[in-house]
């Protein structure tokens, strides 16, 4: 029955703000503290109570649910409110739980307006993201899917900065609705699909997710409704050629709006392709495997060398994100265990790292009232606490030994090189990118000629308190990941069941 | 044939409501009193949609060779008399400040309502023309009703000169089948069609009636009447041109086609596909770039009625389902946006507040109010939560279902751009920037009749949109029955 709560506690929380606003601005704020405080709690109590060992996968590759809660919804498609949690589902919503109280503590200072309203949309975005990792019925997904973007639309929309140079809010936040939600719905296409081609093989009309894997399809209707999973995840994640709304949803939303969606929303995509792309078309996503692959190869790259050139801050570190999911492109497609595992980490520990990346990026802004690296420099001297965390997260972003992201990209490269050298080989150059533009962004933001005059307010105890336990849990995540992953095993032992079901002859040939 | 109780039953609803028009019409001879026609209206029609439960207990039941009462009849009668009893509400806060006389927009909408019964029971030609006629008519006097506005003028006169066009060749049409059939009824014309699918007769005939049936519907390349009309036109009668003419239309264009199976191969059928696809993609580029809220609802019906003829085109188990569904949903959502629309523009003031300027910043003030505009715009925009996404569910399950991808490829180019315009009109009632504070709400709207039923509106879109179930079983229920 703790599912079920997971979601619906934070849209009730978010109904609360938006009415406690009439009872002083400080009201929702605290309200939807509490609410995602419960929420992270909860997660980690299931996590805890839950026994995520390796025994428990079973033996045909089938997930195990840990939890799972399923009642009767639209009978005549079949549709049930089909909730289900196994290890993968579980550490995505501790994360999403966590980056949530981040996402809420950053704007304590940085919203002004409308206070109960922003919290609204934060929470049902946030409540929205939970139910599409816990949603097993395949409507119920997409229900979620595209639910949540429409509150995402609305911080960006209303509580974004114009950038002086960018086209303005209202432009980003609907360059990113209309990505996000085109693409969206060739996967209502694609589910759709999916379902009619079963109900005629068997006659069972059915969206659930363990109903429907194991389909038998032609390869051309398997490659194509992959296709149409693929595009939408890959638009989210986002895949290069498709990714031109994150610069500008970044630069132009509020701290909380970047923190979620670099951190928590382009974290769907990929777990979409883990639980719903890769075990629904086994076959057809090894044919495409080195397609994908090599797109995460050039969002690596080409993602870096953006990064490399920017003035924005905020663009800079959203251009370091599309170079970072490239890593999980990659691994997700390898379909080894290793590099499944790696993914999962990567995931995290990006999560974590770009968060607060992003944070820092809103708390130079309140400080300084510019985002343009030209402007900024030498603040090293000026601030005591902010320069050195800056540089803790950059180190973090680079791949340093001791974090996360080294864990995760360094298992995602291992696992990836004995099915796919070259890409492994050439991704590996990302590393190297990586130092370039996360110590670029250091040297230009905070060493060099003292660029703005005045007193330079340093962090307060609520912003210390939020990067410190930032650190500790990348630091954790880094020094020890042993913990998650033994949580996420079980189900990437999955997933990469059934990539050994098909017989990965061309997978070599054609790298 | 001799008419036995079962049938007047059967009949109940049409007799009801012409029965109201006869004591609105009796009643504004006697004495002008615009809160008590109004109410008799109100009661008219709530005892007409009341007797429609009674009617499902004696369906399906033919009644005369003109009218058959079905499940389905039931299904599109209750429609059209929920929608005009939405604008019958909304008329009243809205007319409260319209200095002429204000009582016949009543009668007229009672009569138009009659029109929109006898469609959605035809399985004739005869009936067919009668109800669209009796649903038109009326609709001329209520377009130009504000008729010392130019604009309603100018939308009235439009409206008459397109509709009757359009009447006219409906009627050769028919004339044509006529002379090949050589019978008016649905059945029969479906046999000859099938017989000889390839006479030009047959042909020709049903291209005109498709003709001036899309007129009526305002599906591209029939549109260009649409958005001057919806924005001239005063806010509750525009709500009533949205939602009970299109779905009575509909609704006799769909057992059309269903009764006449022949009517819906090869060729026409081809046809069908390119009227939905033209309807999508210009309903929806031109709604774009507009800047009146009721122009841009006008060219959006448009798009939408694009939506529900690719179910329509799909043909499959289903199609039937999905239309009533869409349809369903789309009558929902239109009657809360104009509702809307409507409450803002109450009482009349000699121009109603239908530029999305007016609504800047609405949020702030109003936040109820905006709150169900925003929701019947996503709604509307077929996002999940709310009723247009299981409409859009709906007819894309149906296009899957008989592989009609290249007409589903543009649903979702359509749906796409149909985002950006709904979207923009959202954000806008958000934004801080001081509006043009012209137009407001009543300050009491919720607890006035139109601000209950845009209310109940909004509640019944999130209903469909959270746990369809109950309301997708009735829909199911309500299929053509063959007799």
């Amino acid at each position: 029955m703790i599912l079920p709560w997971l979601i619906l506690i934070p849209f009730i929380g978010g109904l609360l703000c938006w009415q406690g606003e009439r009872l002083g601005l400080g009201v929702p704020r605290w309200i939807a503290l509490i609410t995602m405080l419960i929420v992270f709690a909860l997660s980690i109590m299931l996590w805890v109570q839950g026994d995520f060992s390796l025994a428990a996968a079973a033996v045909d590759g089938a997930p195990r649910w840990q939890s799972e809660f399923q009642l009767p919804w639209i009978d005549r498609f079949g549709i049930s409110f089909h909730l289900a949690m196994d290890g993968l589902s579980l550490l995505m919503i501790v994360l999403t739980g966590l980056l949530g109280v981040m996402a809420v503590a950053c704007s304590w200072r940085e919203i002004q307006r409308h206070v109960g309203f922003f919290h609204l949309n934060l929470l049902w975005n946030l409540g929205g993201v939970i139910g599409v990792f816990l949603a097993v019925d395949m409507f119920l997904f997409f229900f979620f899917w595209e639910m949540m973007l429409v509150p995402m639309y609305f911080l960006i929309a209303l509580w974004g900065h114009n950038a002086p140079d960018g086209k303005g809010r209202i432009y980003a936040a609907t360059k990113f609705f209309l990505f996000t939600q085109a693409s969206g719905l060739l996967l209502l296409l694609a589910i759709l699909g999916l379902v009619v081609v079963h109900y005629r093989a068997t006659g069972v009309l059915s969206f659930d997710y363990e109903v429907l894997r194991g389909t038998t399809m032609t390869p051309f209707v398997e490659y194509a409704l992959m296709l149409g999973f693929f595009v939408a995840f890959a638009v989210k994640m986002p895949v290069v050629p498709v990714h031109s709304w994150l610069p500008d949803a970044h630069s132009q939303a509020p701290t909380a709006g970047s923190v979620d969606l670099a951190g928590i929303l382009l974290k769907t995509a990929a777990y979409g392709m883990l639980r719903f792309a890769l075990p629904l078309f086994p076959n057809a996503s090894q044919e495409f495997a080195p397609i994908a692959m090599w797109l995460g190869v050039l969002g690596i790259v080409y993602g870096a060398l953006l990064a490399f050139v920017q003035t924005d801050i905020k663009r800079l570190v959203a251009y370091t994100s599309i170079s970072h999911m490239g890593f999980v492109l990659i691994g997700i497609y390898s379909g080894t265990t290793l590099a499944l595992q790696g993914v999962v980490v990567q995931m995290l520990a990006h999560g974590i790292s770009a968060g607060a990346l992003f944070i820092l990026c809103g708390e130079l802004y309140e400080r300084l009232h510019t985002r343009d690296l030209r402007e900024m420099g030498g603040l090293w001297t000026r601030l005591a606490f902010l320069p050195p965390i800056s540089l803790f997260f950059a180190l973090a972003s680079l791949g340093l030994p001791g974090m996360g992201n080294f864990v995760g990209e360094f298992l995602i490269m291992l696992g990836t090189f004995k099915v796919a050298p070259v890409v492994t080989v050439v991704a590996a150059s990302g590393m190297i990118f990586a130092a370039v533009y996360s110590l670029i962004l250091m040297q230009r933001a905070f060493y060099g000629p003292v660029k703005v005059e005045g007193r330079l307010e340093d962090l307060s105890g609520r912003e210390l308190t939020l990067m410190l336990s930032l650190i500790v849990i990348l630091l954790f995540l880094g020094l020890y990941p042993q913990v998650v992953l033994d949580t996420s095993a079980a189900a990437m032992a999955g997933v990469q069941h059934y990539y050994s079901l098909v017989v990965p002859d061309h997978l070599n040939a054609a790298l | 044939m001799t008419l036995t109780t079962q049938h007047f039953i059967a009949l109940l609803p049409l007799i009801i409501t012409s029965a109201t028009a006869v004591l609105v019409m009796l009643s504004t001879a006697v004495r002008r009193n615009h809160w008590w026609n109004a109410t008799l209206t109100v009661v008219g029609l709530n005892l007409a949609l009341i007797s429609v439960y009674f009617v499902t207990k004696v369906t399906p039941i033919e009644v005369t060779p003109l009218l058959v009462v079905d499940g389905y009849a039931c299904f599109y009668m209750a429609m059209v008399l929920i929608a005009t009893l939405g604008c019958a509400t909304l008329a009243h806060a809205y007319m409260e400040g319209y200095t002429g006389n204000r009582e016949e927009l009543y009668l007229l909408l009672i009569l138009a309502a009659a029109g929109g019964l006898v469609l959605a029971c035809s399985r004739h030609l005869a009936s067919l023309f009668i109800g669209l006629e009796l649903l038109s008519v009326p609709m001329f006097a209520m377009a130009a009703y504000t008729f010392r506005d130019k604009r309603s003028l100018e939308a009235g006169t439009k409206y008459l000169v397109l509709s009757a066009l359009a009447s006219a060749l409906l009627l050769f049409g028919m004339a044509l089948l006529y002379a090949q059939a050589g019978s008016l009824s649905f059945a029969a014309i479906g046999h000859q069609a099938a017989a000889n699918i390839s006479s030009p007769l047959v042909l020709v005939g049903i291209g005109l009636m498709l003709t001036g049936l899309g007129f009526k519907l305002s599906v591209a390349p029939f549109h260009l009447w649409t958005p001057d009309v919806y924005e001239g036109a005063p806010a509750p009668v525009g709500a009533f041109l949205a939602t009970t003419s299109k779905v009575a239309v509909f609704a006799v264009l769909l057992r059309f086609l269903a009764e006449a199976p022949g009517a819906h191969d090869g060729v026409l059928r081809d046809i069908l596909a390119v009227i939905a696809a033209l309807s999508i993609l210009i309903g929806n580029l031109l709604a774009v770039s507009q800047t009146n809220l009721k122009r841009l609802l006008g060219y959006s019906s448009v798009a939408h009625f694009g939506y529900v003829l690719v179910a329509v085109v799909s043909g499959v188990d289903i199609s039937v389902e999905a239309v009533g569904a869409y349809l369903l949903t789309y009558l929902v959502t239109t009657m809360g946006a104009f509702g809307v629309v409507a409450l803002m523009s109450s009482p009349y003031r000699g121009h109603d507040a239908d530029a999305i300027v007016h609504y800047r910043g609405l949020f702030w003030k109003r936040p109820m109010l905006t709150a169900v505009l925003t929701a019947m715009l996503l709604s509307l925009a077929g996002i999940p939560v709310t009723a247009g996404f299981i409409g859009k569910f709906y007819i894309v399950a149906a296009g899957v279902d008989a592989d009609l991808w290249w007409l589903l490829g543009i649903v979702v180019v359509g749906s796409a751009i149909g985002l950006y315009y709904y979207l923009r009109v959202a954000v806008t009632l958000f934004l801080t920037e001081p509006g043009m504070r012209r137009y407001d709400a009543p300050f009491h709207w919720g607890q006035r009749a139109g601000g209950v039923m845009v209310l109940v509106m909004t509640a019944l879109m999130f209903l469909l949109g959270i746990y369809p179930q109950p309301l997708l079983t009735l829909i199911q229920s309500a299929g053509i029955a063959s007799l």
